[in-house]
Parts: C-alpha cells; structure tokens; sequence
C-alpha cells in the first residue's frame, strides 16, 4: 500500500537546518494497522505528512498504492490526497463554520460529486460513527468525542484506500478514545489500511504493527507482541 | 462547487464583518470617485447623434480680417470664423447640393398665450430653417416643420418643444392654435417630441450641455421682425451699422450653419462649390484673407471647440489613479482577512482541494465583495453627481449616471475586486497546509 524508501526530509532557516527524517524506509500493506511511536520531534508527523502527500521530501522515493508519487504536481497530490487518502487529526480540524453534514461532504464536492451521492455517502458515514441525527449541528455544538467522529465520518465518506491518522485521541478522555480506537478497529476490518500517529502505548498495542521513530528514522517495526517485553521481531523495510 | 464557494463566501464575510465591511467601502469610495469622473467624460466625450454625425458638416468660411486672424477664447487663431455674415449664409442656402442644410441663429422674445395660468415670459428662439429638423432628425410629437414658402416669405409660425406645449396646451395635439411671439401671432406648426442632445452640438455659444430651444421659427421671419442676436457677434470691419438691415449686410458674424453631406462625392461637391462661392466674392471685393474654408464633421467639430478638455482627461487619469490607491488598501485589508482563515483553507487542502480550487473559493469572495462595493460605489456616485448638477448649473444634464454607467461601474468594481484580491487569493493557496493543521 506504501512504500517509502531512504527518505530524507530537511527544514532550513537561516541560522538552522533541521532533518526531520533520514534515510527513512518503511513498507506497510494493504490492510495493516500500523501504529507509529516516537518522542516528541522524533519525526512522526512529518513521516504522516509526507505519506499523506501534504509535504513534499528531498531524497528517496515514495510508492502509494503501486505509484511514484515522488515527482507529482500539486493538483495530482491533491487528487491522490481526495481520492486514496482519509485524514484524522488529533485537533479534529473541523471546518467550524460548516455543520457535520457539509464537513463530511467537503472531500466529495473537491471529487465533484453530485450532490446525491454526497448526501448518500455522508448519511452511511455518519451512521456508521453513530452521529446520523446530528447533521445539523455546528461543530461547536458537540463534544470533543463527537467531534472526532465526524472528522473519522469526513475520512470515511471518500472510501479512502489508506487513513492517516495523527494523534486521534489526543484530545479526548479515555472513554472517548476507547469508542475512537474501536470506530479505527472496524475501519481497519473493513479492509481499509491504516497509519496511526500516537504516544499512547495502550493505542499502540491495538495496532497491527507498531513502528518507531527516532531522529527521523525507524529504529523498530515489529509486530505487536501480547507479552510485556516481549516484541516479536518484524518486516523492516 | 460555485454555489459551495459563495456560501463560504458568505459565512466568511461573517466571520469578519469589519474588515469585508472595510474592504467594500475602499472598493466603493474608488468606484465612486472614478465612475463620477468617467461619467463626466463619458458625457463629454459621447457622439449627440451617431447614426449620422460624420454626415452633418459645420460650415466655416473665413471672411474675416485680412490684416488678424479670428481668434475665439484662445492665444491660438482659431482658423476661419465659427460663425458665417448673414449674407453668406443666405446665399449658401441657394446650394442644392446638401442633403439637406440650416442657417440659424439663437433669439428670445416674449411668449404669451390664451391659457391665462401662463404669465408671459420671455424664451428663447432658435431662428432657422426648415431643414434643421430634418437634418438633426428633430421628433415630431404633432405636425411638421414649416414648409418651404415660410422660409421663403417668412411666415408667423412657430415650432414648439413639448414642454411648452404641455404648459400652454396642455399636452393636446396644438397645431394650428397660436402663441403670441413679440408682439405677433405664430400659428403652431409642429410640436417636439422630447429632444435633448449632449452635447449640444448644434450651438455650443452660452451652453455646451443645456437644453435645446423650446421655439423655433423661421430665421425670415425673425430678422424681419429685427429679432436681437443671442449669441456670438463678431465683427472686423468698420461699418456704419445704424439699421438691423445694415447689420444684416455687414461682415459681423453670427449664424450658424450646417450642411447634411451623406458621402464624399457630395462633401467634395460641396467644398468646390464653397471655394467657388468665395473666388466670386473675392472678386466682388469681400473675403481678403487666403481661402480657408471648412467643413467640419460632428465629432470634429465638438474636438475644435474642445467640448472635452485636456482637464476632463486629467480629471479622469486622477480618478482611475486614486482608484488604484483604494485598490491597493483593499489588497491590504484581504491579506489580513485571508490570513484568518489560512487554517479553514489548510483544512480544504488536506481534504483534496487543489490550490486552483482555494484560489477560485477566495476569488469567488473579493468577486462577491466587489460587486457589494460596486453597488456602494454607484451610490456614491450618484450622490456625487447630484452635488455637481447642484453646483454647477452646466452640469446639469451631463452630471447623470446611465445604465451603461451602472454597467460599467459593477463591471470595474467585480474585475477591480478580483485584480486585488489575486494576490492574497494566491498567497493562502500557496500557503503549506501542514502548518496550520497542527495548531487547529
């Protein structure tokens, strides 16, 4: 599903030139749940950034769902970004002027889809996260839990290959996150692949396959182990 | 997606009342200012009868001073006299080579009627000749023009504008019925339909922009009658002028004279037959300058009388300029109101949006906001203009908005709008939307 290779992503200043990420290389299937770790400016979220075409890197090449992506233009990112990619952010970046119905259907109308199956698409994706009777409301009307869920429902309604998601439950109680984690679980079941940011080592543990960052390069890839301590060794790219 | 894009528009403006509400009015005062100038060059600068102006001539021939040459508001000379002798338009009136042709002059007399709600007052006359209605194409509400044999003997009828004949007659069909002029009858020829050309271009002396006369008469039967000239005399020669017949066979200029010249076999016909009229009057004594004679066009005629002024070009340049100021204010306040909302855009283009698709919502929003300013602009510059016509008195029928002003006013303020707001609209799409995901 993706395929990065020696990667190499550097943020210049004048006086500063910082390397994000190193000679990164990571592979992740089609179908996998894949839990990114890493401390604070390890480079996780520029990794998600890139993968979610929102950044664009300096060395090493990049393959999404079997294509180069590496010299594409804008407006093509943009519409891999619309079409192939669903994005959960831990600040849910909901568009706080639009109510959840037209949040949800804000990828589709950049797919110009007519407004029919924008409507039919946002009605099952909002089902689907339990939020079907809140259409209406302003994001600001609900809870920070519900807020995430119209953002997984925003990410959903593109039937999108590949979720991103960076921190999903940063913001919420333990409760919350729980029903965030279970929604991404039956996400994933459905056969949708996805790539979640976190430092939450209880999160990491539900994933498929964790992955760990450290100064911009994956120091560990291993599938998730039930036994403390005991990581069973993994598919490094 | 345009529907999509005005909402957000709309929700944007909003979100930020002040500053779209500061964005308009720096669209609107520029508008205002230089659709009030634009409006008055447009006025200025308008052909008063296109469907004909290059066939209608002002005659000029210069039988002025051999020892100066006519000069008329200027340092400049002026070229041959604006105005022809009596006698010379006389025997050009002879020419049957004109379509059609009208030597006429600006009178006033006392006007009195049966209607006893009318005092008697005194109006103005335009004295001329038949073919001045039907070469200025002139609408007629009721009757016609005097015919032929009035010119000739000058006969007491009258011509009147509709306002008059609304004012004595009450509007009613008035052909026939008489108006006392001086101290005579006038029978009703005809009565106007509402005419009022702007420039007025058939007699520029007193008014370039008032109304057209409300009489008009044979110019027989008003120097008959020893009717005063209201308008430009000019004379070089010393006459003895004791009597309105001497006046009337002196070199004083004062009638005007136009010629209906539809193609240029007939212009050249025309201009032979001028410069052979002036070979005999040369020989006769008269007309001691060089040959100078002219025929001017419409247009022509209204650029030598400079009816639009090299300050009405400057006055324009200066609007369009401070137009530009207010433009670049505006570009000011939609950089600081695009900024805020940066992250909405980020958010647009993590879900797909393209940066075409950003720039087009943003343009969308200074498009919308600048037919607002448009719509604000005109009102401004309706009310400028209102001030004019009350300041200036000449102003008062060329100081008017119309509809192809209201037109062009939206039109430069939405295109305005969106020259000003391509850059900012830019500058968010261009922005990396990673770096306001984060901080949401």
């Amino acid at each position: 599903m993706l395929e990065m290779q020696h990667i190499g992503k550097v943020y210049r200043t004048e006086l500063v030139e910082t390397h994000a990420l190193r000679d990164f290389s990571l592979r992740v299937n089609e179908g996998d749940f894949v839990a990114v770790t890493g401390p604070s400016g390890s480079g996780k979220t520029t990794f998600l950034n890139i993968a979610g075409l929102l950044e664009t890197f300096g060395d090493g090449t990049y393959r999404l769902d079997g294509e180069d992506v590496s010299g594409l233009s804008d407006k093509q990112r943009s519409r891999i970004r619309n079409q192939k990619i669903g994005f959960i952010f831990q600040s849910f970046n909901l568009i706080p002027d639009l109510d959840v119905a037209d949040n949800v259907e804000l990828p589709l109308r950049y797919r110009r889809l007519d407004r029919g199956e924008r409507k039919a698409r946002a009605e099952r994706a909002l089902e689907l996260v339990g939020l079907a009777s809140r259409t209406r409301h302003l994001p600001s009307q609900l809870s920070g839990g519900q807020q995430q869920r119209v953002a997984i429902a925003r990410a959903l309604a593109g039937e999108p290959r590949l979720i991103l998601a960076d921190e999903p439950t940063g913001n919420l109680d333990s409760l919350m996150a729980r029903q965030v984690l279970d929604l991404l679980e039956e996400i994933n079941a459905r056969g949708t692949t996805v790539i979640m940011v976190t430092h939450d080592p209880d999160l990491s543990r539900r994933a498929h396959r964790n992955v760990h960052v450290l100064d911009g390069r994956v120091t560990d890839f291993k599938p998730y182990d039930p036994v403390p301590g005991g990581l069973a060794a993994g598919a490094g790219a | 997606m345009f529907a999509h894009h005005l909402r957000t528009a709309w929700t944007s403006v909003r979100r930020s009342p002040v500053l779209s509400i500061l964005i308009v009015a720096a669209i609107a005062v520029g508008i205002g200012v230089s659709i009030t100038g634009l409006t008055i060059y447009h006025m200025l600068a308008r052909d008063p009868i296109p469907q004909k102006s290059d066939q209608l001539f002002r005659v000029q021939l210069d039988s002025w001073d051999p020892d100066s040459p006519f000069f008329e508001g200027g340092d400049e000379p002026s070229g041959p006299p604006f105005w022809l002798t009596y006698q010379d338009a006389m025997a050009l009136l002879e020419s049957d080579i004109p379509k059609a042709h009208a030597a006429n002059y600006r009178s006033a007399a006392v006007l009195e009627s049966d209607n006893p709600s009318v005092a008697p007052d005194v109006y103005g006359i335009r004295a001329t000749t038949r073919g001045f209605f039907s070469m200025f194409e002139v609408p007629f509400r009721y009757g016609a023009a005097w015919d032929a044999a009035a010119d000739q003997d000058g006969a007491p009828v009258v011509v009147i504008g509709e306002k008059i004949n609304d004012e004595l007659f009450g509007g009613e069909d008035s052909t026939g019925r008489t108006v006392r002029l001086g101290d005579d009858e006038f029978r009703v020829a005809g009565v106007l339909e509402h005419w009022s050309p702007h420039p007025r271009f058939y007699d520029l002396n007193m008014t370039t922009f008032g109304d057209p006369e409300q009489l008009f008469v044979p110019m027989r039967a008003a120097t008959d009658r020893e009717w005063a000239i209201n308008g430009n005399t000019s004379c070089w020669k010393p006459e003895s002028l004791v009597t309105f017949r001497d006046f009337l066979g002196s070199e004083c200029v004062w009638v005007l004279f136009w010629a209906e010249l539809p193609d240029s076999a007939s212009r050249e016909a025309y201009m032979t037959y001028l410069n052979g009229y002036v070979d005999q009057q040369k020989a006769a004594g008269r007309f001691p300058r060089p040959m100078d004679n002219r025929l001017r066009s419409v247009e022509e005629w209204l650029e030598h009388r400079q009816v639009v002024s090299d300050d009405s070009r400057v006055v324009v340049a200066l609007a369009f300029l401070f137009l530009i100021v207010c433009l670049l204010n505006a570009v000011g306040l939609m950089l600081a109101k695009f900024a805020g909302t940066a992250p909405s855009a980020a958010i647009r283009r993590a879900l797909g949006a393209s940066r075409g698709d950003i720039v087009r919502q943003y343009l969308t929003e200074v498009g919308a906001i600048g037919i607002a300013g448009g719509l604000a602009g005109l009102a401004l510059a309706a009310t400028g203009l209102w001030s004019l016509r009350q300041g200036f008195e000449d102003l008062a029928n060329v100081a008017r908005l119309d509809l192809s002003m209201g037109f062009t006013a939206i039109g430069l303020a939405f295109l305005a709008a969106l020259a000003a707001g391509l850059y900012p609209a830019w500058r968010v799409g261009r922005a990396v939307p990673v770096r306001f995901l984060k901080s949401q």
